[in-house]
């Protein structure tokens, strides 16, 4: 059972961090542009696609994550050029909506390109197999520690990249207020689009990452939509740190919670119905957390505007 | 920063804009009453249905407006009151009970009161908070119909049969569409009073300026409690009607792509008119029905449209004759906007 937990909550990390791949680009773009951008989704699903189709091409892992990164990376860029800056100014109904827009564009033409069936994307060869963490009682695939090690590397190379850069300071500046980040000097414009960019990048990123554990499908993007939506706003909209803590929170209850859950419930009632309702209650106590943490503190738990 | 929420216009809207007059209603309404006639007298049965489908949409657009277009409450989640109508009336078919006059009023109850729980939570929250809530309220009602197997999980409920009146029978196209006719057309009536009554310009009246409401002395917090209420009521009405013309319910009522839609109907009528959300369900299943039969990429197609609509006429259709009105005038637009107003208040009086 500890394994079992164990494992899970390797699970959790992985799928935490991923998350934390979309609330960071999610929560940048929000907090420093003041843009709801319901088509980040389809941002991750594009990479995951572009990582596809360049996998197929040069049939080898990781130079097709690293074309995909660039290539989304420059997608978000035409985007941020010619949609973004736009919506901008307009009303959060409107971006709402436009972006609403997007997502429809974006998987339809998706599935023109690429039609309708999934596509899978090979695990590079070396790192296919499992790694025995614990001796004959725990083994682990080290792909997915790979996932959480990258993982882990994006995290920590954002904290320094906000905190100890002056791009960050900027970001920071930003975030807080933009128009007297502008007035002190800070050529906001540009930053916008290095911002919306570096979004479009570590959706990319994960979008590649998850793609030989995923299919990689058309819609996979409001899949992971709604939990990085959920991320920001427990952790707080604009927050890097809520961000983190966020992501880690959501997937530790998506994973740990939902084996804890089943378990407990397997005491209640009888098997078949807790099997049923264990995965339920697992995806509804997400929502519930960031219901509970709306009502007491409406900012989120690390607000990033006074 | 200020923070912008509610459907911002460039001119201060008047309150009065967009409600009906008198004739363009009776017209409507008797249009709405021959139509199925005609078509029945056609052979075209396939068009009455259609038909219903119009109207019960429009309700649930219309239902949508109050809150967003009326209230300036951007709720991303009221296709969950349109699956809690459906599912309550589905499963109080499975148990056995099938009379209309139980059903709907209970349909439309749990979907008042679910938007009551609901409301009373996210309105203590604003802008994008309030936008995110009320998405992830529709997701957990999503996961639960989805997961539990007593509510069909993900193959929904199906119906053996639509709901009973005494004396008039709904198995048939016309049937049915004369009993979505008559509910419906209650439902908007029902709106029009709501919409032009002290309540209703007290609402807009929010919407524009909620902190000076607040200061005058309005409960703010529990008109906008009490018009998402009724918003969702009537979306569960919808959810009800819905149900019983297509035989069932199934999870993807409940989709957050299903209350992006009923957004989308919204605005392309234009939110915050009293037509724009039946103007914009017709329009929108019009462009569907038609475009679909060309093209299997409609969703394309209504990406670019609504792209359209949101970067160069975020007001809709009905503000359409108000912009011909400013240009025709030769004035500037906001001069007519005024003067339209003056005259409609003129008109109250």
């Amino acid at each position: 059972m500890l394994y079992l937990i164990l494992e899970q909550a390797l699970n959790g990390l992985q799928y935490g961090l991923m998350l934390f791949l979309l609330a960071a680009g999610l929560t940048l773009v929000f907090g420093i542009m003041d843009l709801i951008n319901l088509a980040h989704g389809s941002l991750y699903m594009i990479g995951a696609f572009l990582a596809a189709a360049f996998y197929q091409w040069l049939g080898s892992f990781f130079p097709a994550l690293f074309l995909a990164i660039i290539a989304t990376a420059l997608i978000g860029v035409i985007l941020e050029r010619l949609l973004y800056r736009r919506l901008q100014g307009m009303s959060h109904l409107s971006q709402v909506l436009a972006t609403f827009a997007l997502i429809l564009i974006a998987n339809e033409t998706i599935k023109i390109i690429f039609g309708a069936q999934p596509l899978m994307i090979g695990m590079p060869a070396s790192l296919s197999g499992p790694v025995e963490l614990v001796t004959d009682e725990l083994y682990y695939p080290a792909y997915r520690l790979l996932i959480i090690a990258v993982g882990l590397v994006v995290a920590v190379g954002l904290y320094v990249l906000v905190n100890r850069t002056r791009i960050g300071m900027w970001m920071r500046a930003g975030a807080s207020n933009p128009q007297m980040a502008a007035v002190m000097g800070v050529r906001i414009k540009p930053l916008f689009t290095f911002v919306f960019a570096l979004g479009a990048a570590l959706c990319a990123l994960a979008g590649a990452l998850l793609g030989p554990l995923l299919a990689v499908s058309v819609g996979m993007g409001e899949s992971i939509l709604i939990p990085a939506f959920e991320v920001i706003v427990i952790g707080g909209i604009g927050s890097m740190r809520g961000a983190l803590v966020g992501s880690l929170l959501v997937g530790m209850i998506d994973t740990v919670g939902r084996l804890l859950l089943t378990f407990g419930l397997k005491l209640v009632v009888d098997g078949s119905t807790a099997a049923t309702l264990g995965p339920t209650l697992a995806s509804m106590m997400v929502s519930l957390l960031m219901v509970a943490v709306l009502f007491f503190r409406p900012q989120g738990l690390f607000p990033a505007r006074g | 920063m200020i923070s912008r929420f509610g459907p911002s216009r460039s001119t201060e809207t008047p309150l009065l804009i967009g409600l009906p007059g008198p004739w363009t209603a009776i017209a409507v309404a008797v249009i709405l009453a021959i139509y199925p006639l005609v078509m029945n007298s056609m052979g075209e049965d396939f068009y009455i249905s259609m038909g219903s489908r119009v109207l019960i949409l429009a309700l649930a657009a219309s239902a949508l407006n109050l809150a967003l277009g009326y209230g300036g409450m951007i709720s991303l989640g009221h296709a969950a009151f349109l699956g809690i109508g459906g599912y309550a009336v589905a499963i109080l078919a499975k148990s056995g009970i099938d009379a209309a006059w139980i059903a709907v009023p209970v349909a439309v109850g749990c979907a008042a009161a679910a938007a009551c729980l609901i409301g009373a939570i996210s309105l203590r929250t604003r802008g994008v908070y309030f936008i995110m809530i009320t998405l992830a309220f529709a997701q957990l009602f999503y996961y639960l119909a989805i997961s539990l197997p007593q509510f069909g999980g993900d193959d929904g409920l199906p119906m053996t049969a639509r709901s009973v009146i005494p004396g008039l029978p709904l198995d048939g196209d016309l049937g049915f569409y004369y009993f979505v006719y008559f509910t419906a057309g209650l439902a908007f009536v029902l709106l029009y009073r709501l919409v032009s009554s002290r309540f209703g310009r007290a609402l807009v009246a929010i919407r524009e300026n909620e902190r000076r409401m607040a200061a005058i002395g309005y409960p703010v917090y529990r008109l906008k409690l009490m018009a998402f209420t009724l918003s969702g009521g009537l979306a569960g009405l919808a959810g009800a009607l819905l149900a019983n013309l297509s035989l069932g319910v199934t999870p993807h009522t409940l989709t957050w792509h299903q209350s992006g839609i009923l957004m989308v109907m919204v605005i392309i009528g234009g939110s915050g008119y009293f037509w724009g959300g039946i103007t914009g369900a017709a329009i929108f299943l019009l462009l569907e029905e038609t475009i679909s039969a060309h093209t299997e990429h409609w969703n394309l197609v209504l990406g670019a449209l609504l792209l359209f609509i949101v970067l160069v006429a975020p007001d809709g259709v009905m503000s359409l004759r108000e912009r011909v009105r400013a240009l025709l005038g030769r004035k500037p637009a906001g001069g007519a906007e005024a003067q339209s107003s003056i005259a409609a208040g003129e008109k109250a009086q």
